[in-house]
C-alpha cells in the first residue's frame, strides 16, 4: 500500500488551509461554484442584517442584538466553508482544530473582559458628574 | 504490552501523524515524510491569521467596554451613516469573491484571467478604504475625532487597524500581480497567493463582525 502512494494522493491525505478537498483541475465550472454560492448566501445574510437592524424584519425589538449577533455567526460561518473551504473532515482536523483554539481565546478575551469591566461598574462608587 | 503493539494494525482516522505518513504504529513516525511544503505554509499562515484576530478580539472588547463612554459627546446612533456602511460592506464582500476566483483561476496557471480577477479585488479594497478614509475624514471634521471620547477613541483603534490590514492587503496584492507577470506561476508564487486569499478572506470576515457590532448594533433603537 506504501508503494502505491504517490506525491499527488499524499497531497490530499492533509489538507492546507483555504484549499479545497478534491482536486479541481478538471472541470472549469467546479472551483467556482464554491465562491458564487458563498457569495450568494453571504449577500442574502448581509442584506437581511441591515433589514433587522433597521426593524424592516419582523424581530421583536429586545431581540434585535441577539439576531443580528446570529446572523453575523451564521455568515462567518458561510465565509469559512464556502471561502476558506474549511470541513471538519479527517483531512482538516489541524485546520479546524487550530480554528477551535483561536475561537476559544477569542471568547475568553471578549467575554472576559465584558465580564470583569461591568463588575467593576458595579462597585464602583456613585461619582459627581465631572465638569466638561 | 507496549504502545506500539496497541496501535498495531490500526488505521490513524484523524491523520494525527503528521506528513500522510500511512504509518502503522507510532503516530508521526511515518515513512511518508513531512507535509508538501504548500500544506505546511498555508497552515503556518492559518496560525498566524488566528493570532492576529485573537489581537482584533481584544480591540473588539475594548470597544465593547468603552461604546457608552460617550463623555457627552456624539454617540454611534447619531455619527454612523448607513449607507456608507452597506457600501464598505459591499466592496469587501464582492472583492473576497473575486479574490476567489482569482484563487481559481491561478490554480488553472491562467495569467490573464488571475491578473483580472486580481485587478477587481484590488480596485474593490482601493473603493474600500476611500469610504472608510472618508468616513474618519468627515467625522474628525464634525469634532469627533478619537480624542473627544473613549467610545470615539477605542472605534477610531477597531476600525482603523482593519483599515491598515487592508491598506496592506492591497500593497501585497500589488506585488503578487507583479510577480504573476515577472516570475509565473512558480510553486512559491502559488502559495504566496494562497497565503494572500487567506489573508483577504480572514479581513471579510473580521468586518463582518465590526459591522455588525460596531455600525448595525450602534444604531439600534
Amino acid at each position: 500500500m506504501t508503494d502505491s502512494r504517490d506525491a499527488s494522493t499524499q497531497g490530499a491525505k492533509e489538507k492546507a488551509p483555504g484549499e479545497k478537498a478534491q482536486g479541481n483541475d478538471g472541470d472549469i465550472t467546479k472551483g467556482a461554484t464554491s465562491y458564487v454560492i458563498g457569495l450568494v448566501l453571504a449577500m442574502l445574510m448581509t442584506a437581511a442584517s441591515f433589514a433587522v437592524a433597521n426593524g424592516w424584519a419582523f424581530v421583536w425589538q429586545p431581540g434585535i442584538g441577539a439576531a443580528l449577533i446570529a446572523l453575523a455567526v451564521g455568515q462567518i460561518g458561510v465565509h469559512l466553508v464556502f471561502f476558506l473551504h474549511l470541513t471538519t473532515g479527517s483531512d482538516n482536523t489541524n485546520n479546524a482544530l487550530a480554528l477551535a483554539f483561536g475561537t476559544l481565546v477569542v471568547i475568553l478575551i471578549v467575554g472576559g473582559s465584558l465580564w470583569i469591566m461591568h463588575n467593576l461598574d458595579q462597585k464602583m462608587m456613585p461619582t459627581m458628574p465631572t465638569m466638561p | 504490552m507496549s504502545e506500539a503493539d496497541l496501535f498495531a494494525g490500526r488505521e490513524d482516522p484523524y491523520r494525527v501523524g503528521r506528513g500522510g505518513g500511512n504509518a502503522k504504529g507510532a503516530t508521526g513516525h511515518g515513512e511518508g515524510g513531512p507535509s508538501p511544503k504548500k500544506t505546511v505554509a498555508s497552515y503556518g499562515f492559518w496560525i498566524f491569521l488566528l493570532s492576529d484576530i485573537i489581537m482584533f478580539s481584544a480591540f473588539f472588547a475594548t470597544y465593547a467596554v468603552l461604546v457608552i463612554r460617550t463623555a457627552g459627546g456624539p454617540t454611534g446612533a447619531e455619527l454612523f451613516e448607513q449607507p456608507r456602511t452597506a457600501a464598505e460592506t459591499a466592496c469587501l464582500l464582492f472583492s473576497s469573491f473575486t479574490a476567489g476566483m482569482a484563487a481559481v483561476a491561478a490554480k488553472r496557471e491562467q495569467v490573464a484571467a488571475s491578473e483580472i480577477w486580481l485587478l477587481a479585488t484590488g480596485v474593490l479594497g482601493v473603493g474600500f478604504l476611500f469610504l472608510e478614509l472618508g468616513e474618519f475624514a468627515s467625522l474628525i471634521a464634525q469634532g469627533a475625532g478619537p480624542q473627544r471620547s473613549a467610545f470615539l477613541s477605542a472605534f477610531f483603534a477597531l476600525v482603523g487597524c482593519h483599515g491598515l490590514h487592508v491598506f496592506g492587503g492591497l500593497l501585497w496584492l500589488g506585488t503578487m500581480m507583479a510577480q504573476i507577470l515577472v516570475k509565473g506561476f512558480r510553486p512559491q508564487i502559488q502559495r504566496r497567493l494562497a497565503c494572500f486569499n487567506l489573508f483577504w478572506h480572514a479581513l471579510d470576515i473580521v468586518w463582518i463582525a465590526i459591522f455588525t457590532l460596531v455600525y448595525l448594533m450602534g444604531i439600534k433603537h
